[in-house]
């Protein structure tokens, strides 16, 4: 009898053949929106708003080239006076009987999003890591209140206290800078990194340390030459959900910045073509802000499960 | 002892570290965080408008929310949004389950497979909902396209109707976050010892018996947890609905948070703003507390 004994998990071929067909189709169908963006990136203006829409069709880079340049229209008599084109990008615009006026803003904004999130991110785990580890260690006073002090923060609606910082961000003069937006990502972070920093502190035995304080490292030498080094994974996965964190976030994008410190989640949807919306444009604006993330979710999925939930489910 | 000695013979001791390294962490929250809060707090007895500087401030008292608690849209936005929640976690914790089950039953290609469908939802919001409205356009989108493949519907408004508006928005949130309930409830079903359903077979226990007894008992916590980190979320939404629908057509998707960022940073109504927020924030609080204490009770049983 015993032998008939199957857990879900070890199920028949056949029942395990169903399943792998449903997740199949269900991959299939949530992986179209993300396809199709990134296929609209290859498409020409006009060949963006086809119908029926189109699968197959010739690949045009005037998305791209669009998301980076501004453009303006001109008669083909000043076009034709023109000396002939020098690159391949200049020749493509002017088959749209327009020229190239300089460079568009999205270099600038993608910039921004790498500044402010790699700065946010390394304060973040760094800060996060020193609490992490008195956390993990030490005898504090109130200590689970203080770390549920610190998870609370994360649940304020950002509109909520977005107007008060608005406010302070304006006195102190720290309103549409990067410095502010990497202050303010890396209060928002703080609560994720301490959490998951913890839990990954707390799986380092302390008999290491205090080996290493035995052989005559201080406290704080054991800690950093020590603790950080065996803490490497769970930093690293740390410190890509907080740059996921950072690189996506939108509300206070949009309510603080507007002209030097604005990141590329507000800009994207603002990219307009000539009489309309010039979806390559966005489309390709799109696939290059998600490729980092996708990249970064392949390389965390080990850990992914911790990271949402804020440690609290472990594999 | 020695351990002691040590520490006492070299470097700070044990107490000053832990102090150095919590300090900044506080201190950063306290600033930019609980200062934040209980400024906005304190607005919200006043009649502040931020746009207003001269202007004299004056204590109103409770008036702001008496005036939020007694308006009819901010009524109907927490019923959107209420509606919005519903549909969202239910429709996220069936599928969400459905899938882990079958992901659960281990099959080639399981983790490839679990690792693209969690794409979407590492995804930005603000950045998917401006891709969604191009999907949904009903002359040219895709959606309305495949949707007219299975059944002649004609073209598809589904941002400009108001009565398909509210799904739009579901249905993207659900193609985002379906993943997270997903991964929750799979940690779930992982951390079911085998030898449970080994005694159940013993027992000749059905598989029916095995699942409504052993699996989904053990499921439920996990799928209580995915809920409340999805609720809270979708209580806040604001960056994907914004720039989906911007809460239309009319008022026909303006979650609550969208209200609130028009009347503190559209209308500049700081003082009311401030009251209006201080009641999410406390309705969040509330909801979130019981919840969590039904949870436990759920777990220890």
């Amino acid at each position: 009898m015993l032998d008939s004994a199957r857990s879900p998990a070890e199920s028949s071929g056949f029942s395990r053949k169903i399943a792998a067909t449903i997740i199949i189709v269900y991959t299939v169908v949530t992986l179209i929106p993300i396809t199709w963006i990134i296929l609209t990136g290859f498409k020409s203006v006009d060949g963006a708003i086809t119908y029926p829409p189109e699968v197959f069709f010739k690949p045009s880079l005037e998305g791209y080239v669009n998301l980076f340049t501004t453009r303006s229209r001109q008669s083909q008599e000043y076009l034709d006076s023109l000396p002939p084109p020098d690159t391949w990008y200049e020749e493509l615009v002017r088959s749209r009987e327009m020229v190239i006026a300089g460079p568009s803003k999205f270099f600038g904004r993608y910039t921004n999003s790498l500044i402010i999130g790699f700065g946010a991110t390394f304060l973040s785990v760094f800060l996060g890591a020193l609490a992490a580890y008195a956390f993990s260690r030490f005898k504090i006073p109130l200590k689970d209140d203080l770390m549920f002090f610190i998870l609370s923060t994360r649940m304020f609606p950002p509109i909520a206290v977005a107007v008060p910082i608005f406010i302070m961000y304006r006195k102190i003069g720290l309103g549409d800078t990067h410095l502010g937006m990497i202050i303010l990502y890396t209060v928002v972070n703080l609560s994720l990194a301490v959490w998951l920093l913890k839990g990954f502190m707390d799986e380092i035995p302390r008999e290491y340390e205090e080996a290493a304080m035995i052989d005559g490292y201080t406290r704080m030498g054991a800690f950093f030459k020590i603790v950080l080094p065996q803490a490497t994974t769970g930093i690293a996965a740390t410190a890509i959900f907080c740059m996921i964190f950072a690189w996506n976030e939108y509300a206070f994008a949009v309510l603080l910045t507007q002209f030097n410190a604005q990141t590329a989640p507000p800009f994207i949807p603002t990219i307009l073509g000539e009489g309309g919306i010039d979806w390559p444009a966005i489309a390709a604006g799109t696939t290059l802000f998600l490729i980092p993330v996708m990249i970064f979710t392949v390389v965390l999925r080990k850990h992914l499960l911790r990271g949402i939930t804020f440690g609290a489910v472990r594999k | 002892m020695s351990k002691k000695l040590i520490n006492k013979a070299r470097g700070l001791s044990d107490k000053a570290i832990a102090w150095i390294f919590i300090t900044p962490t506080v201190l950063l929250l306290l600033a930019i965080n609980i200062y934040p809060l209980f400024y906005a707090i304190s607005m919200s007895f006043t009649n502040f408008y931020a746009n207003k500087i001269g202007k004299e401030i004056k204590w109103v008292g409770l008036k702001n929310y008496i005036k939020v608690l007694g308006k009819e849209s901010v009524w109907e936005r927490m019923q959107i949004t209420a509606n919005f929640m519903f549909w969202t976690l239910l429709i996220q914790a069936l599928i969400g389950l459905g899938l882990a089950l079958l992901l659960n039953k281990k099959f080639k290609g399981n983790e490839l497979l679990t690792t693209l469908i969690v794409l979407p939802m590492m995804l930005s919001p603000a950045v998917v909902g401006t891709f969604w409205t191009y999907l949904y356009n009903p002359q040219v989108g895709v959606f309305s396209y495949i949707m007219n493949f299975f059944y002649n519907f004609g073209p598809i408004d589904m941002i400009g109707s108001s009565v398909l508006a509210p799904w739009s928005i579901v249905i993207v949130d659900t193609w985002m976050w379906t993943p997270f309930t997903m991964l929750i409830c799979l940690a779930g079903l992982r951390s079911i010892p085998d030898y449970l359903y080994e005694a159940a077979e013993v027992d000749r226990a059905s598989r029916w018996q095995q699942f409504i007894y052993i699996t989904l008992p053990s499921v439920l916590p996990f799928l209580l947890l995915a809920l409340l980190f999805r609720g809270i979320e979708n209580f806040k939404m604001f960056d994907m609905v914004v720039e989906l629908t911007s809460g239309g057509p009319g008022s026909a998707t303006e979650l609550a948070s969208i209200q609130l960022k028009r009347e503190a940073f559209e209308k500049w109504k700081t003082g009311y703003s401030s009251a209006y927020a201080v009641i999410l924030f406390v309705t969040i609080f509330g909801f979130g507390n019981v919840y969590v204490k039904v949870m436990n009770k759920i777990k220890d049983r």
